[in-house]
């Protein structure tokens, strides 16, 4: 319901405006909702809005606690290697 | 040609005195062509031996310039482009214009020039053509039509039905860059896009391939629909199936980038300078190292191959490693956001 | 370590194909429908996982009545209506917004509210009506429209909000006993803005596990495996997969200004009917940005489409392809319901993404 891309902040204007690059692509976004938002850090957008700050580390994170909980190769039964 | 303000009038397509100006200043001058010359109400010309191949398109697109082309340039790029899927060697061309009262002479003379130039890189010769003038509002800025006839080397028969299985499928770089460049300049949609259309004349691929007939099957450039409803039509009309696999298929990252934010898929976005390639699968490798001597098909990449079952159908294989079907378009490709 | 890792991900794939029970999965969000329908998933996993599609996808679950209300604001020849683009085509009892823009209505297809907002401020001399449509995340960003009009002094911006809440539908979902789902996978951007606790109230209510989960092939595959674990061991927790965007406590400067711009209000869902509290209206102090202080919005009954199961395929209770109208009298080309309309409609990521042995 709600398709949202990653980009960084490589510009803060007033108004709450935010210049974010996605992939090379470079778009004029408010960051209203995110007003403590820096340049350099990447945020989810949605519909022209940065919804939300990303923080890729806690992806590490969940990965790290889901590579414990199947204890990587035990519980499958098609194990690849 | 004249002030910078100066704009064409209905009595630029009369058929008077103006419309005399309009070609000997503008067409004339740039084309410099000894068909025209003689001002006869068609071009004559004798054409080397061998099957003949002949093309038209019209060519209606907004904004008239964009980033890596103009109209002019796209406008000799398809014709030939559907003429090297052809197997042929673009010759001869005619050009028509539908061109809106008030449309600045100067932008024309841009346009024409581009074709000029376009054509010169391929050397295939503009050897006809027509102007027309519609009141303002019955066009928007201007239509182009061009007709190429080209001429077939001997044992080159590219054709859908002499696809076999096993056959593997080329595409000449990455893909929906034509598509992205166009959006980004549409109104309401406010992004800088790096990306710029891939408009270019191949028939250096078509040369470079010349000498791997008959193992090379059949070509086709991936325009409107993109790269796969290409794919679906081949597979539809060689009565095989066709498997790619979604991991090779070359796409830049700010294409992919703009594509993710907007909700559309490459796969289904426009080139004007692409060409898929089917060939032989013991001469793949070959084809590939040819292309990458060619400016258009540095980036060539193989990506995927013909299967005889499901017959007419194209399936993908995606990175997760399932199969699914990669349909055609159906309505039309817009941006969305929910 | 690195999330690429195609081990990783082969691991994750295996440990999903180990489950032998039966469970039924629902993805509330469209774009986790049309996600799992591109990368394949469904047809990876065992015939034991079944994933159903839920109410999550905006412009499906907006009633026939309130689609005919907002093509009847069209005719007006005062309004110029913007909107996200799925709308478009969406058919009315009628017609569509598409339609009657060929017959002359001024309707536009923007990109963000905020553009909305520029366009009234270029056209002072049209009445600019954005239509506001969808769920917790993109209420905020027409909330901030709304205020973003109220400080440049706009007199020609309003909304017609047919905002909605997922929450309360998933509560629906859970309470009718026709409806068997074993666990949530929970939208992730709406989540980002609502946080987690409205799901450890249903988790707990209900006793079914819910995941928040974010839109990559890796995350939704992560989500799974999650919700399989918490099956296996009879838990029902709330927990969070996307912690790379989505934070316990939500964004509470989203959640604020949602608060103070718009309140609850009753809304109609096609598929689940009347539900209390689960619509967003536009606050009286923003009176002057609501399309229906502004405009007669007419009230219309819901009059539903003939044979047409959207309304079962948005709750689980049929796949798209036990309608009987779907790939037959109605494809994307032809759309007769919305879920065939929208890209992320059920209908269509089926029909788009037909899977090989689908067939």
């Amino acid at each position: 319901m709600c398709l949202g891309v990653p980009g960084k902040i490589i510009e803060l204007k007033e108004h709450n405006v935010g210049v974010v690059d996605i992939q090379g692509n470079q778009v004029s976004i408010s960051v209203a909702l995110t007003p403590e938002v820096e340049v350099g850090q990447h945020v989810l957008v949605h519909a022209g809005f940065a919804m939300e700050i990303i923080d890729e580390e806690e992806a590490l994170k969940t990965m790290a606690l889901l590579e414990e909980m199947m204890s990587y190769g035990e519980m499958s039964i098609d194990e690849p290697r | 040609m004249g002030k910078s303000d100066d704009r064409i009038l209905m009595a630029h397509g009369s058929g008077g005195l103006m419309s005399q100006q309009l070609i000997e200043r503008l067409f004339k001058k740039n084309w410099n062509n000894p068909n025209m010359e003689d001002m006869l109400d068609g071009a004559v010309f004798n054409l080397p031996p061998g099957k003949v191949a002949m093309s038209t398109d019209s060519f209606v697109i907004t904004p008239l310039f964009f980033p890596g082309g103009d109209i002019g340039k796209l406008a000799i790029c398809g014709t030939v482009n559907d003429l090297v899927a052809c197997g042929a060697k673009p010759l001869y061309m005619s050009t028509a214009f539908i061109i809106e009262e008030g449309f600045p002479l100067d932008d024309l003379e841009k346009i024409v020039q581009s074709m000029a130039q376009t054509a010169a890189r391929v050397g295939v010769a503009l050897v006809t053509g027509d102007t027309k003038v519609v009141e303002k509002g019955s066009a928007d800025g201007l239509f182009i039509n061009t007709a190429g006839i080209g001429v077939i080397g001997a044992g080159i028969d590219y054709r859908p039905t002499r696809l076999q299985p096993g056959d593997r499928i080329i595409v000449s770089g990455p893909v929906g860059d034509h598509g992205l460049a166009i959006l980004a300049q549409r109104e309401g949609l406010r992004f800088d896009t790096p990306t710029t259309s891939d408009c270019a004349p191949l028939y250096g691929i078509g040369q470079a391939l010349e000498s791997f007939a008959p193992d090379v099957r059949c070509m086709r450039d991936p325009t409107r629909g993109g790269l796969a409803t290409v794919l679906n039509e081949i597979a539809s009309q060689s009565g095989l199936g066709i498997k790619v696999w979604e991991e090779k298929i070359p796409v830049s990252p700010v294409v992919q980038g703009a594509c993710d934010m907007l909700g559309l898929d490459p796969l289904y976005m426009a080139n004007e300078g692409k060409m898929v390639i089917f060939v032989a699968a013991d001469r793949a490798q070959e084809v590939l190292s040819a292309l990458h001597q060619v400016e258009e098909s540095r980036a060539a990449a193989e990506i995927g191959e013909v299967i005889a079952q499901p017959s007419g159908m194209v399936l993908i294989e995606t990175a997760l490693g399932a199969d699914r079907i990669l349909g055609v378009l159906e309505g039309e490709h817009v941006p969305r956001i929910c | 370590m690195s999330r690429d890792d195609k081990e990783y991900t082969q691991a994750l794939l295996g440990d999903i194909r180990s489950e032998k029970n039966q469970f039924a999965l629902m993805e509330v969000c469209g774009t986790h429908t049309m996600a799992i329908a591109k990368s394949g998933i469904r047809e990876l996993i065992p015939d034991n996982l079944r994933l159903l599609s839920g109410p999550g996808c905006p412009v499906c679950v907006t009633a026939q009545g309130d689609i005919d209300g907002m093509i009847e604001l069209s005719k007006n020849p005062d309004v110029t209506l913007l909107t996200f683009g799925d709308m478009m085509r969406v058919p009315g009892t009628a017609t569509s917004l598409a339609e009657e823009r060929s017959r002359g209505a001024d309707v536009r297809v923007v990109y963000s509210p905020m553009d909305a907002v520029q366009m009234a401020a270029e056209n002072p001399h049209r009445q600019m009506v954005f239509l506001g449509i969808g769920f917790e995340t993109t209420a905020p960003t027409v909330a901030v429209s709304i205020e973003e009009a109220y400080r440049r002094g706009l007199e020609n911006y309003s909304v017609l909000s047919l905002h909605k809440l997922v929450p309360p539908a998933l509560e629906a979902i859970f309470s009718d006993p026709d409806i068997k789902v074993d666990g949530l996978i929970c939208p992730g951007h709406v989540s980002a803005v609502i946080g987690l606790s409205p799901y450890e109230v249903l988790a707990e209510k209900y006793h079914k596990p819910c995941v928040v989960t974010g839109f990559d092939t890796l995350d939704i595959l992560e989500g799974i495996v999650m919700l399989l674990h918490q099956l296996r061991q009879g838990e029902a927790r709330a927990e969070i997969q996307y912690r790379r965007v989505v934070k316990r406590e939500g964004n509470p400067v989203a959640a604020a200004i949602l608060e103070r711009v718009f309140q609850p209000a009753d809304a109609r869902w096609r598929g689940l009917g009347a539900i209390p509290g689960s619509g967003l209206a536009v606050r009286p102090a923003y009176q002057k940005c609501d399309a229906r202080s502004r405009f007669q919005v007419p009230e219309i009954e819901d009059k539903p489409i003939k044979g047409c199961a959207c309304g079962e395929v948005l709750t689980g209770r049929i796949t798209p392809q036990q309608c009987a109208l779907f790939g037959r009298a109605c494809t994307p080309l032809k759309p007769i319901g919305p879920c065939m309309v929208s890209h992320e409609g059920a209908c269509a990521a089926y029909y788009r993404y037909t899977p090989v042995k689908g067939r």
